[in-house]
């Protein structure tokens, strides 16, 4: 056969998608039913607890996997969603679906904000950039007396909501579909031009402008897109514990989380994040019960060391260089 | 071959810090004409070319291209206007494959709708249509610097400056490159080669340009050019 020949390869951009929207939506049923038939509320409260990071593990990998910006900030747009939320709840009594909306927001025009002020920095300056946010922001909260600043604020979560047998499981369901959302929103990135523009940008951002891709454009986009999945990560946590504080909201243990799960289960492709939150969430939970939570960063840091020498591309590339 | 003015600079200069770069640069290119810009290590060349393609920002001077202004404009809308460029060295999309390389100008310069189709008909035009699903990193020097060819086929450039294309390549890995750079031409691509290779730039160019300390010394028919004492003496190294 002639080069000339040839057919053009299939290109993933223009797979369809109905197969993941079904095929999420029956592993998402099949989970909650699994639990409901367990029949035990700690259920509801681990399995929330690790879809909270698949949901922030796909935000991250919008910005730092597909183009390579990597945002040490998380646990700043996380916080972001969750004193909005508390905000909407102490001025207007609304519960936690105005909270995930209004999480989104004001997430999203923050990343938008902070990648004007950011993405004309490139490589560690971006990163140490991100990271101050986070601070700042941090400093802000903690002298805000509205939102309780250091002490923190609570939420009196309903006893029932109608439908669910707890609010245990109606927070988890809730969290489930932003999960799925957040994982398909990825991977509709992925595959659009956008993705493909993301990726250039991370892999030549010089050569991606000399081909025209509007590089400042795109990742102002995917700074305020990720930033906006990030505050719906973080807007139902205050109604998760029922009391949130800002010691709580910026653990350092979001911002490495963030990182780690995308790298070890595989940076820039939309279901290593999910892999690598399911593994690494799923473990210190785990460790939590079973030891102390105090061992939660030490096993993410052995995991990250581990996977960074044998498997640098993560659990997907490691599957595909086979 | 050749038309009206495409491109206009006039004046440009451009310094960094206390070294000037460029200073009061003039030159012309018709629609489909061949220039040779050459130049000692230093002369400017490449510092002409980024102010070209907007990778730097001139300190003085206009830049126009088909009659549009093109200063303040970022790169990736001159490339819109049909400005294509190559790099020194082959700056493909590593973790993208070749066909999906090509793609890219498509998607947002070009003809996104039937994308893929084109960036394989673009491969073809360059002979690396049996490599559409490769990895850069798989490709030999010279294939390297084909696909970047590719990619600028994909813009439908009115404009290819072409920055040493020909680096590092053999006897006749120089030649296929001409080839390929003289189709583009044929296609009514005005070129700018920039290179060391004399052969490559006299077989090449209807018109040399020569740069020496970031100024223009020469512009005109590349014999008489390279038969200028100036030129000899600065460029060429003869007394």
């Amino acid at each position: 056969m002639s080069a000339t020949a040839l057919p053009a390869p299939a290109v993933a951009g223009e797979r369809r998608h109905l197969s993941y929207w079904l095929g999420a939506t029956a592993v998402a049923v099949a989970l909650a039913v699994a639990l409901r038939l367990l029949g035990n509320e700690y259920g509801w409260y681990a399995g929330y607890f690790v879809l909270q990071y698949v949901v922030l593990a796909a935000a991250w990998n919008i910005l730092g996997g597909y183009a390579g910006y990597v945002n040490f900030g998380a646990a700043g747009f996380m916080a972001a969603g969750s004193y909005t939320a508390i905000v909407l709840y102490e001025s207007m009594g609304l519960g936690v679906i105005p909270g995930i909306l209004g999480g989104a927001v004001v997430a999203g025009l923050l990343g938008l904000g902070t990648g004007y002020l950011t993405l004309r920095l490139r490589g560690v300056y971006f990163s140490i950039a991100t990271l101050c946010l986070a601070v700042v922001l941090q400093t802000l909260i903690v002298n805000w007396d509205y939102v309780g600043g250091s002490r923190g604020a609570y939420i009196i979560r309903p006893m029932t909501v109608p439908g669910f047998a707890s609010y245990g499981e109606y927070i988890f369901i809730v969290m489930l579909v932003l999960a799925v959302l957040a994982v398909g929103i990825g991977r509709t990135v992925e595959m659009s031009r956008l993705g493909t523009g993301l990726q250039a940008i991370r892999d030549n951002e010089r050569a991606a402008e000399a081909v025209g891709v509007p590089t400042l454009r795109l990742k102002l986009i995917a700074c305020t897109l990720s930033g906006a999945l990030m505050g719906v990560a973080g807007a139902p946590l205050p109604f998760y514990a029922g009391y949130i504080n800002p010691e709580g909201a910026f653990n350092l243990a979001y911002a490495v989380n963030s990182i780690a799960m995308p790298l070890i289960g595989g940076a820039g492709t939309w279901l290593g994040p999910v892999i690598g939150a399911v593994l690494l969430a799923t473990l210190q939970q785990a460790a939590t019960v079973t030891i102390s939570s105090a061992l939660n960063l030490w096993i993410v840091g052995w995991m990250l060391v581990i996977f960074v020498a044998l498997f640098p591309r993560g659990i997907i590339g490691w599957f595909r260089n086979r | 071959m050749s038309g009206a003015v495409l491109l206009r600079a006039e004046g440009v200069g451009k310094r960094f810090g206390g070294f000037t770069a460029l200073a009061d640069v003039n030159i012309e290119l018709r629609a489909g004409e061949r220039l040779g810009l050459i130049g000692p290590n230093g002369s400017g060349k490449s510092t002409f070319v980024n102010c070209i393609s907007g990778d730097f920002a001139a300190h003085d001077g206009k830049v126009t291209l088909g009659g549009q202004l093109l200063d303040g404009l970022k790169p990736h809308r001159r490339a819109r206007l049909g400005l294509a460029r190559t790099f020194q060295l082959p700056q493909p999309f590593a973790s993208l494959t070749v066909l999906e390389n090509v793609r890219v100008p498509l998607l947002f310069a070009g003809e996104a709708a039937h994308a893929s189709a084109r960036a394989f008909e673009c491969l073809e035009q360059v002979e690396l249509a049996a490599k559409a699903d490769k990895l850069p990193k798989e490709l030999t020097q010279v294939e390297q610097r084909r696909l970047e060819l590719a990619r600028a086929i994909a813009l439908r450039p009115q404009l290819l400056i072409a920055d040493e294309a020909m680096a590092g390549l053999s006897h006749a890995e120089v030649d296929q490159i001409i080839a390929l750079l003289l189709r583009m031409n044929a296609a009514g691509t005005a070129v700018i080669m920039i290179e060391h290779i004399m052969r490559a730039v006299t077989e090449f160019s209807e018109r040399l340009v020569v740069f020496v300390a970031g100024r223009k010394i020469a512009d005109g028919e590349p014999r008489e050019v390279l038969a200028m004492p100036e030129v000899e003496g600065a460029y060429l190294g003869k007394q």
